[in-house]
């Protein structure tokens, strides 16, 4: 996984209330059983003018000129600004698969659907969850600046305008330490072998039916 | 000290190791596995050279791009067909069990586990599916994760997770008659939002989801997600224990006896707190009917369109015009008067025999109206489909004019070959009405198997309390 330290991104604002996971990726292109080309993909219903298969030539496909992400000044965006809910639905990892592929490294929001946001860390993608108002304020000053840029710095979990003004975000210890170091999560949990073993046999005395063959 | 929940019970059963933050390593009893999420996580093993933790803890089918028409000819679409192949491949090379597409325990991952024995009360289960939570209705723990997250339960049998708050929502007296498990959970989305349950693992409680059967509890779990809370559950109670006994994973013998008295605890103590509790009130509950692109967008089949103009918060005012100009229809139009052009009884949420039963039950007698181009029944598994065969169900729905179809997720997803047209109008038994869910442009109400049937046979929406119903013979 690629490591996330900071970031100083162009933002584009995609201003909608509950983006589910079928309009970030949608479901034809699940078909894939590869991790990694969903980018052209991202959004694809929105993005285009035609209806997207899996094998097209994207870049031979009639842009929808209506959809923010298709305006030339959000061309290059890394830090997308979206409204509550995000990535509400299916729990397919190809939306922050997309997202990323397309050039998002952060997304900020006032609420992420659970599932989304879990499996954004997976994938070098920082889900920052700020107030509504701040949010509100932060599409308003996207969309009056062209080339308006954030920085998010992990470390000190701090969201930067270009007139610095600053604010903090949450984040969990522990997938922060993962994300800072690009660590994966599997190498990590293999660390404690034995506990897991331990667990496995205290369980099979306690609850055997949980392990019939 | 105040008691647990049956979320506090099921979490701490399964801890296996804490960090300083809280993260904690949590212990999986049972994997589900299909062909959509699934390929990259055994590829991601593969190239590790890991193989899977506890090869008995996981059971695969394929659901999501099975064809539902004659499978003699295998999967048409290339791109489907490479999917099956490699869960197939995937399964074989690694010795986990699967149901292959033309055996008859094969469909959908969400019913087949519950019919299986393979879900038990008190198992923490995952699936890369966010439908998931069905099987919180066996008091287990269980919600959808990614593909990272697959690779991870297969390499270690663990997931790292953080604990949820807890939601009871206590749904109390007696459901009206022809109001069902799927409006009481709709009209929880209405009252909550789609949002309502994010951060949370709601308990559904009340004497109306005791009252449910197993399967009407299996549908009102699996659109706990519907509501944000990626884990929703039920009690144990003689129910579940009565409907798991004698399944092919169940335990026999003495094992059966120590699970059962297990089982037995797995109730929230009576004195258990909740970080929140949302009360319904069942007799208020009418049949519901969706009207948007998002499940909260969903209203009474009595009610209307709404009016955006009646909306004072901007962001939804402007949702509310997006899904309106989506769907096609009109502010203030009564929810009857909305003419529909297909009809899909299935999916995780309601394909199971009671549903197919209570379709049949509107639909017996009757023609599906001529405006309705396609009314499709497809069971939730090869045994469901077989048990309704036996009660002749289908024979019902095929003379009232339905497709009777096999066994897969079908139009609920539209990733096989059934979908919506552009424009199309859908009464769907489905979960989700998010725009080009059922296909690209299609229109998707999202109700009960009665009420699709009501449909299926008025053309438009009807409140089926108003619909005469035929018994059904008996099996």
């Amino acid at each position: 996984m690629e490591k996330f330290t900071q970031l100083c991104g162009l933002v584009a604002p995609l201003d909608r209330a509950n983006v589910d996971t079928d309009a970030i990726i949608p479901k034809q292109f699940l078909k894939s059983i590869k991790r990694t080309g969903f980018g052209p993909n991202a959004f694809d219903e929105w993005r285009y003018l035609d209806h997207g298969e899996p094998g097209m030539d994207n870049s031979q496909r009639p842009l929808n000129p209506d959809f923010v992400l298709n305006q030339s000044r959000y061309r290059g965006a890394q830090i997308l600004l979206a409204r509550e809910n995000f990535g509400c639905g299916s729990s397919r990892e190809h939306a922050p698969w997309a997202l990323e592929d397309y050039g998002f490294r952060a997304i900020i929001a006032p609420s992420f659907a659970d599932i989304f946001f879990n499996n954004c860390f997976k994938n070098g993608l920082l889900p920052i969850v700020l107030d509504a108002e701040i949010v509100a304020q932060l599409f308003r000053d996207a969309e009056a600046a062209e080339g308006y840029k954030l920085t998010v710095d992990l470390d000190a979990q701090t969201v930067t305008t270009p007139s610095d003004q600053s604010f903090a975000f949450n984040v969990d210890a522990f997938r922060k330490y993962c994300l800072l170091n690009g660590l994966d999560d599997i190498g990590l949990t293999l660390r404690h072998v034995e506990k897991i073993k331990a667990y496995e046999a205290r369980r099979k005395v306690e609850a055997p039916w949980m392990f019939a063959q | 000290m105040s008691g647990q929940t049956l979320y506090d019970k099921l979490w701490n059963a399964h801890v296996v190791h804490v960090e300083d933050d809280g993260t904690t390593l949590l212990y999986i009893d049972r994997h589900l596995v299909h062909e959509v999420t699934s390929p990259q996580a055994f590829e991601g093993l593969r190239m590790a050279g890991r193989q899977p933790w506890r090869l008995s803890a996981n059971l695969a089918v394929a659901d999501h791009n099975v064809p539902t028409t004659n499978r003699s000819e295998g999967i048409a679409d290339p791109v489907s067909h490479l999917q099956v192949e490699t869960l197939d491949k995937n399964c074989d090379y690694f010795g986990i069990t699967e149901f292959k597409m033309n055996d008859v325990r094969q469909g959908i991952v969400h019913v087949i586990g519950p019919e299986q024995g393979a879900t038990l009360p008190g198992m923490t289960v995952v699936c890369g599916d966010s439908h998931t939570s069905t099987h919180g209705a066996f008091a287990a723990l269980a919600h959808g994760i990614g593909t990272s997250e697959v690779e991870h339960v297969l390499a270690t049998q663990c997931l790292l997770q953080k604990k949820s708050k807890a939601m009871l929502i206590k749904v109390e007296g007696d459901l009206g008659a022809g109001v069902t498990a799927k409006d009481i959970v709709l009209a929880i989305i209405g009252k909550i939002g789609t949002a309502g349950g994010n951060g949370y693992a709601i308990e559904f409680g009340g004497s109306a989801i005791r009252s449910l059967s197993i399967e009407g509890r299996m549908t009102v779990c699996n659109m706990a997600i519907e509501a944000g809370a990626r884990a929703g559950m039920v009690a144990a109670d003689e129910k579940t224990i009565d409907y798991v006994k004698g399944r092919p994973f169940a335990p026999q013998g003495a094992d059966w006896d120590l699970a059962v008295a297990y089982w037995k605890t797995l109730t929230s103590d009576a004195d258990a707190k909740f970080d929140c509790v949302v009360e319904l009130d069942a007799a208020q509950i009418k049949p519901q009917v969706t009207w948007g692109t998002s499940p909260e967008m969903v209203t009474t089949v009595d009610g209307r369109v709404p009016d955006p103009a009646c909306e004072a918060d901007a962001v939804k005012r402007s949702g509310i015009e997006r899904a309106l100009s989506y769907m096609g229809l009109q502010a203030n139009t009564p929810i009857t008067e909305i003419a529909i052009d297909k009809v899909f009884i299935g999916s995780c949420t309601n394909s199971r025999i009671e549903d197919l039963r209570a379709a049949a039950a509107v639909a017996k007698g009757k023609r599906v109206a001529p405006n309705v181009k396609l009314a499709m029944v497809v069971p939730g598994s090869g045994l469901v489909k077989l048990q309704a065969e036996q009660e002749g169900l289908d024979k019902v729905f095929i003379e009232a004019g339905f497709e009777w179809r096999e066994p897969g997720c079908s139009m609920c997803l539209a990733m096989n070959a059934d979908k919506l047209e552009p424009g199309e109008r859908c009464a769907s038994t489905s979960n989700r009405n998010f725009e080009g869910r059922q296909g690209p442009g299609g229109r998707t109400h999202l109700v009960s198997p009665a009420m699709a049937a009501a449909a299926a046979i008025a053309g438009h929406f009807v409140d089926v309390r108003t619909v005469a119903q035929s018994p059904l013979k008996a099996a």
